[in-house]
């Protein structure tokens, strides 16, 4: 139970600034930089403790319902007539999607440095809602911010998260989406410094909470490497994970790093096209390195080094940054990243539903795009694992309203 | 010239007992033509030392009025190397007034430390301040600016203690900014009481000026900070006329600078 925190042999990133190779580092306003390093040093200290460890699995146990199942996707394998197709099941998670084990793993650390009151940011409302659910479960005001936009498009998540008792602001500076729902959150940090939590969902922003969130998340690629090694007796040939922050795709590539073998393949939301300006949200593929929200890494930005909004049909995509790490990973190599489309995100969200029973989240939708090309990559006989990261039911509306279908009084 | 005109100016208003009165306006802001004409005027005004903010579109630690600005200068257009143009043609109009520029670290990033540092020096630049750019992360950043004689300024907060002063107050010229409460710019008011005794320390521990901002928006309260700091930094405050007389334009300008010469008047008759 120990190991989560345990590193690979060989892969050591980050170094002790929070570095990962060019990528990552501490680029906050001087108010925040002293919470930042009492956070940093809760955490290393919090990693070292048994105790900790244990409740964290036992709550992702009893609470969340891990371990989440590897599944055999056997009609969309015969589908794309290459290698094996395995899910981990993410989307079977309390609060349906992969971002519930994070917010267990914060809340404790909240708890363990005496905070007493939390703020978080969300795109679609998922990140929100695991943040508002681990409040309700240890009593603490939560407040979250989401760009108005968002608020107007993911209605039923807003509603979720006041049944939960947290407090949504709607966020109306910017273009009111997610990355100026995180400003809003750093400026409430800001003003609220002494006893406030930052629960930041996704493996980007400021050392530590890229490594933080990456080690609470890799209890998806753990569970996975065992689950494989049970049913096939192998690791597999490939895993592949849709990045937009990139939280669950770090979670399942993290424990996969060392093992040379194994092809990791992260999918980009490519929105509209790369090729059209302003309207993909492929950081590493259609953008440059640079600083946003506290860390060094691939960005969205223009030639005067103004943030673009990007695009994605995918609203947990839609942000213009990605986690440092996986700046690192498309650096070095190691990691392979592509990208889809909306309307190949929408072709596979259909085609899973039809084959699998499964409705996928549009951000899954799109790992779930490219992994016909990477089954047939590999071939038969081969096997590759895909992060099916959260569930689908949030995003009916955005599908249904992008096939032109009316939804009546939903 | 750069830090030496820094150093200068405050040396000239210690020996006169005053405190210096610095103002914020946003480049660009409405548009950069107006922006010029506001930052020209600034000195017959009354103040002594020009904050020159550069626009970028996720000003983290600002309060809705600096954003708005910010939003504004990037709709007009502005490009950083037109902050740059309006530095040089206020340089031709004014040689004493330390001008400094005041943003976030990506247009920086964008521009290449040695290349946004040279454009400084050559604008005649004395100072930047980037909000984002800790002492953890500035080695860089501080190496051309060192190279191009453009000080770095940093900024001590509330929340600083006696330990990381240690670390701000390293390779720090000019001033330093104390941000006189933890928050955003221009929502909190400074209670000039309750900081004299911090503001003291970081004087001590860095032997430079101390300049106060973030929570002035009244000659009352800015006249409070000069009785106890080395200078009293307005921004929102102007900013506001600036959004209050749109579309006028030349109102703004007149507004802004009336502005600024009550504050300074108050600012440069506090200790009197």
């Amino acid at each position: 139970m120990t190991d989560t925190h345990s590193i690979p042999n060989h892969y050591d990133m980050p170094d002790a600034k929070g570095r990962f190779g060019d990528f990552g580092g501490l680029y906050v306003p001087e108010t925040l930089m002293p919470l930042v390093l009492e956070l940093n040093e809760a955490w290393e200290d919090a990693k070292k403790d048994e105790a900790f460890w244990a409740e964290f699995h036992s709550l992702l146990k009893y609470f969340v319902g891990r371990p989440s199942p590897l599944y055999y996707a056997e009609r969309l394998t015969q589908h794309f007539g290459g290698a094996k197709i395995y899910f981990k099941r993410e989307e079977l998670n309390h609060t349906g999607a992969h971002k519930i084990n994070n917010c267990i793993g914060q809340i404790l650390l909240a708890k363990r440095m005496g905070r007493k009151r939390i703020i978080a940011e969300t795109g679609a409302g998922q990140h929100g809602v695991a943040s508002a659910t681990v409040c309700a479960r240890f009593d603490l005001p939560c407040i979250v911010y989401m760009g108005a936009l968002d608020v107007e498009r993911q209605k039923p998540n807003v509603f979720r998260m006041n049944l939960l008792g947290a407090e949504v602001r709607p966020v109306t500076n910017g273009n009111g989406t997610l990355k100026d729902a995180m400003n809003e959150a750093l400026r409430d940090w800001v003003t609220n410094v002494h006893d406030t939590y930052y629960m930041i969902g996704t493996a980007a922003g400021m050392h530590p909470y890229p490594v933080m969130v990456r080690d609470f998340q890799s209890v998806i690629g753990k569970e996975t490497k065992e689950q494989i090694l049970e049913l096939e007796g192998r690791l597999p040939d490939a895993v592949i994970a849709a990045v937009g922050g990139g939280s669950n795709a770090i979670g399942l590539f993290h424990p996969f790093i060392d093992d040379d073998s194994v092809k990791i393949v992260g999918v980009e939301a490519a929105g509209h096209g790369l090729e059209v300006y302003n309207g993909h949200a492929a950081s590493l593929n259609g953008g440059r390195p640079g600083v946003l929200h506290g860390n060094r890494t691939y960005l969205l930005q223009d030639d005067d080094g103004q943030i673009l909004e990007g695009h994605s049909i995918s609203a947990g995509l839609d942000y213009p940054g990605i986690g440092p790490e996986h700046a690192h990973l498309f650096d070095t190599g190691r990691a392979r990243y592509v990208t889809a489309t909306d309307k190949e995100a929408l072709e596979a969200f259909q085609l899973t539903s039809k084959l699998e029973g499964i409705i996928p989240a549009l951000e899954s939708s799109h790992a779930i795009a490219r992994v016909g090309d990477l089954a047939k990559e590999v071939g038969k006989g081969g096997i590759v694992v895909l992060n099916l990261s959260g569930r689908g039911d949030k995003d009916i509306f955005t599908v249904a309203n992008a096939l032109g279908q009316q939804m009546g009084g939903l | 010239m750069s830090v030496a005109r820094i150093d200068a100016r405050f040396a000239k208003l210690k020996a006169e007992n005053k405190s210096a009165f610095v103002s914020y306006i946003m480049a660009g802001d409405p548009d950069v033509e107006t922006s010029f004409e506001i930052l020209k005027g600034l000195p017959a005004a009354g103040v002594d030392i020009i904050e020159l903010g550069f626009p970028f579109s996720d000003p983290m630690a600002e309060g809705p009025t600096i954003q708005l600005a910010a939003e504004r200068s990037l709709k007009a257009g502005t490009k950083i190397a037109q902050v740059f143009e309006l530095a040089r043609r206020f340089r031709e109009t004014d040689q004493d007034t330390p001008l400094i520029l005041m943003g976030y670290m990506n247009p920086v990033e964008n521009m290449g430390y040695e290349g946004f540092a040279n454009a400084c020096a050559e604008a005649g630049i004395d100072g930047l301040i980037v909000v984002d750019c800790p002492p953890e992360e500035a080695d860089g950043l501080s190496d051309a600016l060192d190279a191009a004689d453009v000080a770095l300024i940093r900024l001590a907060t509330p929340t600083t203690d006696a330990a990381r002063l240690q670390t701000l107050i390293k390779r720090t010229k000019g001033f330093i900014y104390y941000v006189s409460v933890a928050g955003v710019t221009g929502v909190k008011e400074v209670d000039a009481g309750g900081i004299a005794a911090e503001v003291a320390k970081v004087k001590a521990a860095s032997g430079l000026p101390v300049v106060v901002g973030f929570g002035i928006r009244t000659p009352e309260r800015a006249a409070e900070v000069a009785r106890i700091a080395d200078a009293a930094v307005v921004g929102s405050a102007l900013v506001d006329e600036i959004k209050k007389s749109l579309p006028e334009n030349a109102q703004a300008v007149t507004k802004v600078l009336e502005t600024a010469r009550v504050l300074a008047q108050a600012v440069h008759q506090a200790r009197v």
